[in-house]
C-alpha cells in the first residue's frame, strides 16, 4: 500500500512540474549523512499531508552530508528553511551566528529531538574476538574503527559513548577515563572524516575488527550488506545520541515559509512521523505512537544523556573535549 | 617625440609588435583578480590574528607536524617524480614503438581524473584486501593508511607535471648536438651527464616545482588513503579542514598561511636556482 501511495505522489508530483504551477512552496531541509533514507520517506508523507490539508503543493529538498560541514554552509548563507543535525552543537554555532533565535531548542518537544539514536557496535560474523563491551575495545591487537571527532559529528557520540562507559568504571576519575578512551583510540588505525567513509573502510576495505556507529547506521549497514556478513554488539552502557531540529529564523522570515516550515517540523512528532522514524532506525520519542514491531528491534541498554552532570550540556563538551587543544586533542599528544 | 619618455615608455622594449601598454595591463589586472586578491584577504584574515597568535598556532606541534608531513612527502614524491618522469619523457620522445600514442594519452590522465576517484582506486588497490595490498602484506610492507600511501597517492598526481614540461624541451633538442659529443670523443655517458641534461635541467626544475606545488595542496586523493592519524599521517590540507569544522576559521586562516608562506619561499628558491643554472649553463 505505502509503495502504491509513493508511485500515485511520484505521479501527482510529476503532472505538477509539468501542468502550470499554483501555489507551490519549496522547502529545504539541511541535514546530516545517515538520515537519507528516513527524510527520503518523510518527505513524500509530509508533501501529501500538506497538500490534503492545504491544498498547496509543497516541494522539499534535502541536503545531506557531514553535520559541521552543513552548519557551516548554512552559516554562509545556504538557504535553509529547516536544519536537521547531528548535534544540538551545530545549530547552536548557527544561532551563534544569528540565524536562529537563542532558545530555539526549548521550541519543540523533548529539546526539538523527534528521534534519538544510540551509538552500538558493528563486528564481524561470528564476532571472531569476541567483542562484547567497551573493555575489549581497549585490549591489545584489537582494530577498532571509528572516525575523527573533530570532522564528524556521529564520531563525536562515539567518543563521549566511550566516555561515559570510562567514566563510570572509574567512578568519574577523569585522569583515569581520558587514559582508558585514549588507550582506545590508540587502537584506533584509520580516522576516517566522515561516518560513512569509516562504514567503508570496515566493510569494503576489511580494516578492523570493531566499528563504532550509529544504531541506525548499523541496522543499515546490515540490512544492506547482508545479515551473514555482520553481527551488531549492544554494549552495557552507550549514550542517547539526540539529533536535533530547528527552523532557521532569518530564512523562512526572508523566503515567507514560516507556516510550512513550522508545520514540517512538527509532522516529525507525528504519529505518521515517529512511525516512520522507527521504521528506520530511529528511536521515537513518543514510542507508544510507533510501530511495537519497529520497537522491539531496539536493543535495551543504559543511556547516558548529553545533559548529564558528567557532560553538562554542547556547549561545555564541545569546549572541554573538541575545542583546539581539548580533551581529543590532548590524547593524540606524542608525549604522554 | 619630445624628450618627456614616462616610465611606461622607460619600460617598453624597441618591437615591431604594438599594444604593450595594454597587454601589460590587461595581465596586472587579470593577475590581480585571480590569484593576488584572495591570497591577500587570506594573509589579512591571518594577520588579524596578530603576530604572537598567528606565531603560536603555526608553532603548534600538531601544526609542525601536519605541515612536516606535506611538505617532507611532496617533495619526495617530486624527486621520484623528476626521475621517472624524465625516464617516460625520454622514452616517449627518442623511440618509436607501437602504442607510443597511447601511452602517452595515458600520462595526462593524473591530471583529468577526480582526485577522489583517484584516492578510492589507490586506497582499494593498495588496502591489505587490495590487489597489491595482499602481495606487500605477505613481506610486511603496509601502504593503505600509512605515510607511504601518501607518498603513492602524491607521485600519482605528480607525475604528468614532469613529464609534459620535459617533453617539448627533449624534442627541441637536435641529434646533432649529440653526434657532435661523439666526434669531439665524448663518451656516452658523458653525453648523457653533460651534454644532454644541463640542458633540460632548467625545464626539469620547472617540471618539479609544479609537481611540488601540486602535491603540496593536494586534499582529495590524499584523505582516503592517508589514514589520517594526527602527528603520523595528518597533512597540512586535513588540519585545515579540522579547523574549520570547529568554526575556527582563525586558526584555518593562520595554518594556510604558513602554507602559502613555505610554498612561496620554495617556489622562489627554485626560480632562482633556475635563473642561475640558465646563466651558469646558457639559455636553452
Amino acid at each position: 500500500m505505502f509503495k502504491k501511495s509513493l508511485f500515485a505522489l511520484t505521479f501527482a508530483g510529476l503532472v505538477a512540474l509539468a501542468g502550470p504551477v499554483s501555489a507551490q512552496s519549496t522547502l529545504l531541509n539541511v541535514s546530516y549523512d545517515p538520515t537519507r533514507e528516513f527524510y527520503k520517506a518523510f518527505d513524500a508523507a509530509f508533501a501529501e499531508t500538506w497538500r490534503a490539508k492545504t491544498g498547496e503543493t509543497v516541494r522539499i529538498n534535502s541536503s545531506h552530508g557531514g553535520s559541521g560541514k552543513q552548519a557551516r554552509a548554512v552559516i554562509d548563507g545556504l538557504d535553509a528553511d529547516v536544519v536537521t543535525l547531528a548535534l544540538a552543537a551545530d545549530i547552536d554555532a548557527i544561532a551563534k551566528a544569528g540565524k536562529i533565535k537563542p532558545g530555539w531548542q526549548k521550541r519543540l518537544a523533548n529539546n526539538s529531538t523527534p528521534y534519538s539514536s544510540t551509538i552500538v557496535f558493528l563486528v564481524r560474523k561470528g564476532n571472531p574476538k569476541q567483542i562484547k563491551d567497551w573493555d575489549d575495545l581497549v585490549k591489545p591487537g584489537i582494530q577498532v574503527i571509528t572516525p575523527n571527532p573533530k570532522t564528524s559529528g556521529g564520531a563525536r557520540w562515539n567518543y563521549l559513548a566511550a566516555w561515559a562507559y570510562g567514566a563510570a568504571k572509574a567512578n568519574g576519575d577523569q585522569g583515569k577515563t581520558q587514559a582508558f578512551v585514549a588507550s582506545l583510540y590508540r587502537n584506533v588505525p584509520v580516522l576516517d572524516t566522515g561516518a560513512r567513509g569509516a562504514t567503508t573502510t570496515f566493510v569494503q576495505r576489511e580494516i578492523g575488527d570493531v566499528l563504532i556507529a550509529w544504531e541506525n547506521e548499523a541496522f543499515l549497514a546490515r540490512e544492506e550488506l547482508g545479515k551473514d556478513e555482520f553481527e551488531i554488539v549492544v554494549p552495557s552502557l552507550s549514550i542517547k545520541a539526540e539529533p536535533p531540529v530547528a527552523v532557521v529564523d532569518a530564512n523562512v522570515d526572508r523566503k515567507g515559509t514560516r507556516k510550512v516550515a513550522e508545520a514540517y517540523l512538527d509532522f516529525l512528532y507525528s504519529p505518521e512521523g515517529q512511525k516512520l522514524a522507527a521504521k528506520h532506525f530511529y528511536r521515537p520519542s513518543k514510542p507508544e505512537l510507533a510501530d511495537p514491531a519497529d520497537l522491539a528491534r531496539f536493543p535495551k541498554l543504559n543511556l547516558v544523556s548529553i545533559d548529564d552532570p558528567q557532560f553538562g550540556g554542547w556547549a561545555k563538551v564541545q569546549a572541554e573535549h573538541f575545542a583546539e587543544g581539548g580533551i581529543f586533542d590532548q590524547i593524540y599528544k606524542p608525549t604522554n | 617625440m619630445s624628450g618627456r619618455r614616462n616610465w611606461l615608455q622607460r619600460l617598453r622594449q624597441e618591437s615591431a609588435i604594438p599594444g604593450f601598454g595594454l597587454a601589460l595591463g590587461y595581465s596586472l589586472t587579470w593577475l590581480g583578480l585571480i590569484v593576488l586578491v584572495p591570497l591577500a584577504v587570506l594573509v589579512l584574515r591571518a594577520l588579524e590574528l596578530g603576530p604572537s597568535e598567528l606565531w603560536r598556532i603555526i608553532s603548534d606541534d600538531r601544526t609542525r607536524a601536519a605541515l612536516r608531513v606535506s611538505f617532507g612527502l611532496s617533495f619526495l614524491a617530486a624527486v621520484v617524480n623528476g626521475i621517472a618522469g624524465l625516464a617516460v619523457a625520454w622514452v616517449l620522445v627518442r623511440y618509436r614503438f607501437p602504442g607510443r600514442r597511447l601511452l602517452d594519452a595515458l600520462v595526462d590522465l593524473p591530471f583529468a581524473l577526480p582526485t577522489a576517484v583517484a584516492g578510492i582506486a589507490l586506497t582499494a588497490l593498495y588496502a591489505p584486501n587490495g590487489w597489491l595490498g595482499s602481495l606487500l602484506k605477505m613481506i610486511g610492507i603496509k601502504v593503505a593508511y600509512t605515510p607511504l600511501g601518501i607518498f603513492i597517492a602524491l607521485v600519482f598526481i605528480g607525475l604528468p607535471f614532469v613529464v609534459r614540461t620535459l617533453q617539448p624541451v627533449l624534442e627541441d633538442i637536435d641529434h646533432e648536438i649529440e653526434e657532435a659529443a661523439a666526434t669531439l670523443g665524448a663518451r656516452r655517458w658523458q653525453t648523457v651527464f653533460q651534454v644532454l641534461l644541463p640542458t633540460v635541467f632548467p625545464a626539469w626544475l620547472t617540471g618539479f616545482a609544479l609537481a611540488l606545488a601540486r602535491a603540496v595542496g593536494e586534499y582529495g586523493s590524499v584523505i582516503f588513503i592517508a589514514g589520517n592519524i594526527p602527528y603520523v599521517s595528518e597533512i597540512a590540507p586535513l588540519l585545515i579542514v579540522i579547523r574549520l569544522e570547529e568554526f575556527n576559521y582563525a586558526g584555518a586562516t593562520a595554518i594556510a598561511t604558513a602554507m602559502l608562506f613555505i610554498a612561496f619561499v620554495l617556489l622562489l628558491i627554485i626560480n632562482l636556482l633556475q635563473v642561475w643554472t640558465r646563466r651558469r649553463l646558457g639559455h636553452v
